[in-house]
């Protein structure tokens, strides 16, 4: 029973990550990138803006960190629950 | 040395390379066949699953659709790396701990159901084989264009060599030809990209070239190339023209798709533990992006070589400074012989409409600058005088605008044919392996040893491969659709039942058929009402265009809503049906903790 808790505790932990991160990787895309370029259109970024950035750069190197960010945070989560490998 | 022998040489030592190793990691086991034996470091499988993604259409053909298109088509950059955030988030972390071999036997294991499984079978061959037939064509035009062998010689010989490497080694052997073939292809992509961001901006990243300043001023890079292609009446480069909806619909379609894709879901069932899963997608993203980043600054500044090439005045100062390049020069500048070049292949023409020995360059579609105007009117313009720009000219001609020596030009063929056949071999061991285990071992002949199983994949490879080659040989209608059909039906049916698979335990078998039937219909529907049934030319319900389409989604963004209609489905008939047995729930508890991952190999 205390197995069962601890891993429901553990998976409601990932899950909140998962939006964290899902949350991340939608602002720096559709975000920045599509939806809310007018908004950072002020910000200039060499010879275009910001949006610009983002859409052809800025977000794939922040998909790299998000990832790396998620795997170093999950494994400390696995050794928190004590369900690593 | 001529060219020829140049390409010969590296083309032949490439492959040389691949056979090598192709004997070298020889399968012994099933588990070797259809996963490397859950062996390959993470770091490895990370470049593996970024040759095996990248295709010819990535090598080739993205840089010209970026470089023609401007800020709208940032969409595949995103789109297509996206995913691998997915993949590691929702998808790869799961799928490795359960710990089989195939995409549609979780499908079946998870849903307690043959049916499910088969119909996941189904979508993973519709997706696979739309795939490979483009990566085959691939194979066999770059061959003709630097070999000078015909078309189908060149496939042939393309197909013999996946032959060796696949049948023999299996997901073993194409893992590592797949490094092998990633380190050629990204040396071929980024050489000429460097020369290039050096000569224009004095940089050595392309990355940040594109946003640094002309060589030699202070004038942003950028912004004198919205200013050269708006002087000619085209749509300003960073400028946003599209739909909103849609472009955030079409990289959302791409962006799930990637993830469903069966071909890289298998990739991360190789690696040994399920944190080397969630470790390996970042990888694997950090050796695409070396592409992908570099691939916008040789879009924009091959845009901007081509442009200039054409108005030599607009390099220095005012676009209609100088006159047009002359009819004289493209014959005979030796600078311009990649002009004359690419023209026999078709993918350049000019034509001198109004006979003044020059030839102008400008879009005759839209609606024109001033100067434009003026110009247009002076110099008596009958229309736009280079109609043929083909987009993979941008990547193919690269080294030779830049006036690069041969070995480059040698290393882009061999890197281009890299990236179609390592994408190929990953496809063709998606496909046989759900021919001999989902198919064979899991419906036909569940009885087969161990060593009849790999006697069926390596047949089913051998099959594989032969009709792949057929149809890249006579490429079908639907071949030209992949980023529609592949994309389309992987978002609406894999994607969505792999996802609730893991994060529900509530949907069960019903929910899951119901959904992807209901999720691949409707993609389909839609795609064939705008495409023509079947892609049939001319049985098009509705014209292709942007004011026929359903609120303004594209056929190729539909996968989006196919698989809102796939969850929406799935939830619905879960609920109003029984609930999956007990084994199944403890199944999808099990998966969703890592540990006890390493017994799942042995079974």
């Amino acid at each position: 029973m205390s197995d069962r808790q601890s891993s429901n505790a553990y998976w409601r932990a990932n899950i909140r990550i998962i939006w964290i991160c899902i949350a991340i990787w939608a602002l720096v895309s559709y975000g920045f990138g599509i939806i809310l370029r007018p908004l950072v259109s002020g910000i200039p970024v060499g010879g275009s803006d910001l949006g610009f950035w983002f859409a052809q750069q800025g977000s794939i190197l922040v998909f790299i960190v998000l990832i790396f960010w998620y795997a170093a945070r999950m494994n400390r989560l696995d050794r928190e629950h004590g369900v690593e490998e | 040395m001529s060219q020829f022998t140049l390409n010969l040489i590296f083309i032949g030592a490439s492959f040389a390379l691949y056979i090598g190793i192709a004997i070298w990691a020889r399968a012994g086991s099933t588990a070797e066949f259809y996963a490397a034996n859950r062996g390959v470091s993470p770091v490895m499988n990370g470049m593996a699953t970024a040759a095996d993604w990248m295709s010819a259409a990535s090598f080739i053909s993205m840089a010209g659709l970026i470089a023609f298109t401007g800020y709208d088509n940032s969409t595949y950059l995103m789109g297509w790396t996206g995913g691998y955030v997915l993949l590691a988030l929702l998808l790869a972390p799961y799928l490795r701990k359960f710990g089989k071999f195939t995409v549609p036997e979780f499908i079946g294991d998870r849903f307690y159901s043959r049916t499910a499984r088969i119909i996941g079978v189904v979508c993973l061959l519709i997706i696979s084989i739309t795939y490979v037939i483009g990566q085959m064509t691939g194979v066999g035009v770059t061959f003709s264009r630097y070999l000078a062998v015909s078309n189908s010689t060149g496939l042939w010989i393309g197909a013999a060599l996946v032959f060796c490497y696949a049948v023999l080694g299996g997901m073993k052997g194409i893992t590592y030809t797949q490094v092998a073939q990633y380190v050629v292809l990204i040396i071929a992509y980024t050489i000429p990209a460097i020369f290039i961001a050096l000569q224009l901006t004095g940089h050595v990243l392309p990355q940040t070239g594109l946003f640094g300043s002309l060589a030699g001023g202070d004038t942003k890079f950028l912004t004198k190339l919205d200013q050269v292609v708006t002087d000619l009446g085209f749509a300003n480069y960073t400028g946003h023209h599209k739909s909103t909806l849609d472009m955030v619909l079409f990289t959302l379609a791409l962006m799930i798709g990637t993830a469903g894709l069966p071909h890289v879901i298998i990739r991360f069932f190789t690696v040994p533990k399920v944190s080397d899963a969630r470790s390996s997608a970042g990888w694997a993203l950090v050796f695409i992006a070396l592409l992908y980043t570099v691939a916008p600054a040789v879009g924009a500044m091959s845009r901007f070589n081509l442009t200039t090439t054409m108005w030599p005045g607009a390099a220095e100062g005012e676009t209609f400074s100088q006159p047009a390049v002359s009819l004289d020069q493209i014959d005979n500048a030796p600078e311009l012989e990649w002009m004359r070049n690419w023209q026999v292949t078709g993918l350049l023409g000019w034509e001198d409409k109004n006979g003044d020995g020059l030839i102008q360059y400008y879009n005759d579609k839209g609606e024109p600058s001033e100067a434009l105007a003026a110009t247009i009117a002076e110099q008596n313009l009958q229309g736009n005088e280079l109609p043929t720009v083909n987009n993979d000219i941008m990547v193919l001609a690269n080294p030779e605008i830049a006036n690069l020596p041969g070995w480059v030009i040698a290393i882009v063929a061999a890197g281009g044919l890299a990236a179609a056949l390592s994408t190929a071999a990953g496809l063709l061991l998606a496909i046989s392996g759900a021919v001999s285990h989902d198919l064979v071992k899991g419906w036909l002949a569940p009885e087969i040893s161990e060593k009849g199983e790999l006697m069926a994949a390596r047949i089913s490879m051998a099959v594989s491969i032969l009709v792949a080659t057929i149809l890249g040989l006579n490429p079908p209608g639907f071949a030209a659709q992949t980023v529609a059909l592949a994309f389309g039906l992987a978002a609406s049916s894999i994607f969505p039942v792999l996802m609730m698979g893991i994060f529900s335990t509530r949907i069960n078998k019903q929910g899951a058929i119901w959904g992807m039937l209901a999720g691949i219909l409707s993609t389909l529907i839609y795609i064939f009402t705008y495409k023509g049934w079947f892609f049939i030319a001319g049985t098009n319900m509705l014209e292709d265009t942007a004011a026929n389409w359903l609120f303004g989604i594209s056929p190729a963004s539909f996968g989006v809503i196919g698989a809102l209609i796939n969850f929406g489905v799935a939830y619905l008939v879960s609920n109003a049906t029984e609930e999956p047995p007990v084994e199944v729930v403890e199944l999808v508890e099990s998966i969703r903790i890592p540990r006890g991952a390493g017994t799942a190999t042995h079974h």
